[in-house]
């Protein structure tokens, strides 16, 4: 029982390597034992147990540095030569004054290690309950938010997102047709313990083509044998609604551990500080959960995942043609307003996503580890759209997205040596109903994926650790498409792309695109941690990004966002040489972090305003997805002062700038730069009061290319030319966001947790750059949130 | 070993339950709701004036060809009709027939400069509102330019000029917007 439990607890950590054991006991000098203190061996730590003991597994032969530590002990500091299991007992002083004390930085599970991760801390996922991931995600320095409306919200890594930042949910990346701008991650914040952001493409044994970054989100686990309850109540006055959550876990050593999880949603329409914002409702109705068992030398876990969302389109937004938009963006009023209401009409979305997976661990001794993981998806999308009779309860597009994913990873761990390699394979399949009667922006298509990766980490001291890796990937997609002959003669695709037609039909060819892609990727870099808590960590790495369904075979009028949207079948993939550095400091009171990057791009696929094509509807705008050779550089730079010990300041700014270096001006679509300062008050004695006050400034996007175009509008019953201006950004806007809690025991053991929090305190009217619907309304007003939180 | 192979039956069984085979073609969208082609029939003076606008790719990049029978007398009452059709099915599909159902949640709307002359409705819905379907134009004098005829889907028929036939409050989503060229002599 014992040894498995250290066996797993060694897994739990990484901190093994090989050969040698060195145990012992630490004690004060009246030989109390000191649990819970620190002890280093060179890369290797371990903590002592209640009765001060410790064992550190695998030390390889050699002089070896030894440290031990504890708060307000004096720590020692020496050298000691391992040739086989040694015991070395440890007797520590106490300080006679508690200052510089001793802290030692806790090595955790990294996904890599020459990469600065960041994590949402539990808190901000909480604080998001009644909200979105990417509201989560949001605090991260560095990641903004894409957004459709109010709901529908999508990560930015430094200026990159949808195909470009994989999400990977409990170790299985998230296949919920991510390639549109308007679909948001198909997710349960709530369903998240903890969250890791990697910026750029390192995370090389999740994939070769995150060439923004990696959304890495780990479900709660629990390692004691306890069972503990979380439920969190959350009302919104905008929206009018909320949300609650409930989860339960059991851990339990060598048996069985559970968690179950689930979350209800109901929101009725935002509003603005001046109009509501009509048909903005949602709802969303989750669960998950999971069943692990614990053997000796093997774990197996099942996990089953449900989401479910109906959301709301604006109203507003449901523009007809060129004139209608020409109309909002001259306006700024939305054209419809109604009073206030739960009831979600078309436009909308209902979105089911499925994950089942099975997991199978296998350990084979103390240096290796083998996983096997199936995982199967199934996404449903239909979209609604305002249309006449009967049709109207028909989904204007209906997909389902099918997709099963087998994993193999190994790592192994050998003196300072860690090895992690692995193979992916993937089927999917996507099938677009062509009972909706309106023609799928998405073909139908199968697409097959295989992947095989190896990354090697090397530490060659207490202050230097190395990590490569090497990623190869094989895509094949065939998809099955009509295309209106007038598109394919328009798009030029004869002869070149003539192969793909196996049909003609009425004014139509069928066609069968197939496309085979062979990429290399790479990762390289590393992480010097000096003394003085002075960090520096370095990668370089290099991703390839295959075009997605939506950028190859787009075509068509997008019903959602009135647009015509164009893909092409000649674009070719895209690939990222990303080079990213981070220096962290930290003080007694003070630490800071600054991450500066450039990430070069070739044939860097982005959508284009292009002009408009005249149907019987009247002109339509047409954006088209053309490529160019982007650069995007940048710095994020974080602070953290402890002003008193009641008192925190925290600072974030963020600056991406990105180039088109084909057509010499600045790339569409960047999030203009953003400074973050929160002001925070913690006072334990006052039933652990926290208040927090936090300014968020968003500065307007100066840096944009003037794709405007012109149309033909009515202008007392004859036409006149006007120019239709979708490139100018909205101006710049500040908002304060204030939030405080109190947590005290109610029960034995139970904790409640009240917080009362309002988002855009001052009503501020305001329009976000990086919001699809920013032509049509404003943002969000003020928003006052209470939130109970009970622990049990 | 033994949990081995449950985990293989049991991930053998999860694939098999799941495949699926989508190997057959899908049918071709039949795009029923498509509206292709506009026409306007004045009869009056005498005449019938038909005015067509037809755009056989739907959404597809061609701009629909617009053709007009004649020109018009002056200073003279026409009755007008519009026809709504989807001219990709056979028979040709009649949109026409949905709007006056739905009459409620459509209108026809009519812009010319004034020198073309008026367009009065002549036709109402449930609720006692145009539809704009049938309509009465009165020529003006000799003059040239467009007649806009445009197809508002769910218009706020109770906004200001509205139910006139002033499109500007109408607001709704423009299910189909044609110009003619016009010349009255």
């Amino acid at each position: 029982m014992q040894k498995i439990f250290i066996a797993v607890f060694m897994l739990c950590f990484g901190v093994f390597h090989a050969q040698n054991t060195v145990s012992g006991t630490v004690v004060d000098e009246q030989n109390n034992p000191l649990a819970g203190s620190h002890i280093h061996l060179r890369s290797k730590t371990s903590t002592a147990d209640s009765s001060g003991n410790y064992s550190l597994k695998n030390v390889p032969n050699g002089n070896i540095k030894v440290y031990v530590s504890f708060v307000g002990y004096q720590s020692i500091d020496t050298i000691v030569a391992v040739s086989s299991d040694r015991k070395l007992d440890f007797k520590l002083k106490k300080k006679s004054e508690l200052l510089n004390e001793v802290s030692v930085k806790q090595k955790t599970n990294t996904y890599n290690q020459t990469i600065a991760e960041q994590k949402v801390k539990t808190e901000f996922i909480e604080r998001s309950s009644n909200q979105t991931l990417g509201d989560a995600l949001k605090n991260v320095t560095g990641v903004s938010i894409l957004k459709t409306g109010s709901t529908i919200v999508k990560p930015v890594i430094n200026g990159l997102h949808s195909n470009r930042v994989p999400i990977i949910n409990n170790n299985v990346r998230l296949e919920d047709q991510q390639w549109g701008t308007e679909h948001s991650p198909n997710f349960d914040i709530n369903s998240a313990g903890r969250i890791t952001v990697i910026k750029g493409a390192s995370g090389l044994q999740f994939g070769g083509d995150a060439i923004g970054g990696l959304v890495l989100i780990e479900p709660t686990s629990v390692k004691k044998d306890t069972l503990f309850g979380k439920t969190i109540v959350t009302m919104a006055s905008n929206g009018r609604g909320g949300t609650i959550n409930t989860s339960i876990h059991k851990g339990n050593f060598c048996d069985w551990s559970w968690n179950l999880q689930g979350s209800f949603k109901y929101m009725g329409d935002r509003e603005t500080p001046n109009y509501i914002l009509s048909n903005s409702g949602n709802r969303e109705a989750n669960f998950s959960g999971d069943v692990k068992f614990i053997g000796k030398k093997y774990d197996v876990t099942a996990f089953y995942s449900y989401y479910n969302t109906t959301i709301g389109i604006l109203s507003a937004s449901h523009i007809g043609n060129a004139t209608d938009l020409y109309n909002a963006i001259q306006n700024q009023v939305p054209y419809v307003v109604n009073d206030f209401t739960y009831s979600i009409q078309n436009p909308k979305q209902e979105v089911q996503h499925h994950l089942g997976k099975l997991n199978y661990n296998r350990r084979f001794n103390d240096e290796t580890v083998l996983s096997l993981q199936y995982a199967f998806q199934y996404n449903q999308r239909y979209e609604y759209d305002v249309r006449r009779g009967s049709q109207n309860d028909k989904p204007a597009l209906d997909l389902t997205l099918v997709t099963h994913t087998f994993n193999a990873d190994l790592k192994k761990e050998q003196h300072d040596w860690v090895l992690k390699t692995g193979a992916v394979g993937l089927y999917q399949n996507n099938f677009a109903d062509p009972a909706t009667g309106i023609r799928p922006l998405i073909p139908s298509y199968d697409k097959f994926d295989a992947g095989v990766y190896g990354i090697v980490t090397h530490n060659f001291s207490d202050i230097l650790s190395l990590e490569s890796g090497l990623r190869y990937d094989f895509s094949r997609t065939k998809a099955t498409k009509y295309y209106l002959k007038s598109r394919w003669d328009e798009r030029e695709y004869s002869p070149q792309f003539d192969d793909f037609i196996v049909e003609e039909s009425g004014n139509q060819w069928l066609t069968q695109p197939e496309y085979t892609f062979h990429n290399l990727s790479a990762s390289t870099g590393f992480h010097a941690s000096f003394e003085h808590d002075l960090d520096w960590f370095f990668n370089a790495s290099y991703a390839v990004r295959n075009p997605n369904p939506s950028e190859l075979f787009s075509d068509g009028l997008h019903h959602s966002t009135g647009m015509i949207e164009l893909g092409d079948l000649r674009l070719d993939k895209e690939k990222s040489a990303k080079l990213s550095t981070t220096i962290q400091k930290k003080w007694n009171r003070f630490s800071v972090s600054v991450n500066p990057y450039l990430n070069a791009i070739s044939n860097f696929m982005y959508l284009k305003p292009i002009g408009f094509e005249t149907t019987i509807r009247g002109a339509f705008p047409v954006w088209e997805y053309q490529q160019t050779n982007a650069l995007l550089t940048g710095i994020d730079v974080e602070t953290n002062w402890e002003v008193t010990s009641n008192m925190k300041h925290l600072f974030s700014v963020a600056y991406v700038n990105g180039e088109n270096r084909s057509d010499d001006e600045k790339l569409i679509d960047m999030p203009p730069l953003n400074i973050n300062n929160s002001l925070r008050f913690s006072k334990k004695e006052w039933l652990n009061l926290n208040v927090e006050l936090k300014s968020e400034w968003v500065f307007r996007q100066n840096q944009f290319p003037d794709y405007n175009f012109e149309t033909d509008i009515l202008v007392n019953g004859e036409l006149s030319t006007v120019t239709v201006d979708v490139s100018s950004p909205p101006k710049q806007y500040h908002l304060l966001h204030f939030y405080s809690d109190i947590k005290f025991k109610t029960f034995k053991n139970t904790f409640t947790t009240i917080a009362v929090s309002v988002q855009n305190s001052f009503n501020t009217n305001y329009r976000d750059y990086l919001n699809r619907q920013r032509f049509f309304v404003d943002e969000m007003g003020r928003n006052i949130q209470l939130q109970l939180k009970f622990n049990y | 070993m033994k949990n081995l192979k449950l985990v293989a039956l049991a991930l053998t069984t999860i694939v098999t339950f799941t495949s699926c085979s989508n190997d057959d073609n899908p049918a071709p969208v039949n795009e029923e709701e498509v509206i292709t082609t506009v026409r306007v029939t004045l009869t009056g003076g005498g005449q019938v004036v038909t005015m067509t606008s037809r755009d056989l790719d739907g959404d597809g990049p061609n701009a629909p060809t617009v053709t007009v029978s004649g020109n018009l007398i002056a200073n003279t009452t026409y009755t007008g009709a519009v026809e709504f059709l989807n001219e990709l099915e056979t028979p040709a599909g009649n949109i026409t027939e949905e709007v006056e159902e739905e009459g409620a949640d459509h209108q026809v709307f009519y812009q010319a400069s004034a020198a073309l002359g008026t367009f009065t409705y002549s036709d109402t819905d449930v609720n006692g509102k145009p539809i704009g379907v049938a309509f009465s134009y009165i020529s003006g004098n000799a003059a040239s330019g467009n007649v806009t005829v445009t197809l508002r889907h769910l218009p706020n028929k109770s906004a200001s000029g509205v139910a006139s036939g002033d499109i500007t409050n109408a607001g709704g989503a423009t299910d189909a917007e044609v110009s003619f060229p016009v010349v009255v002599n």
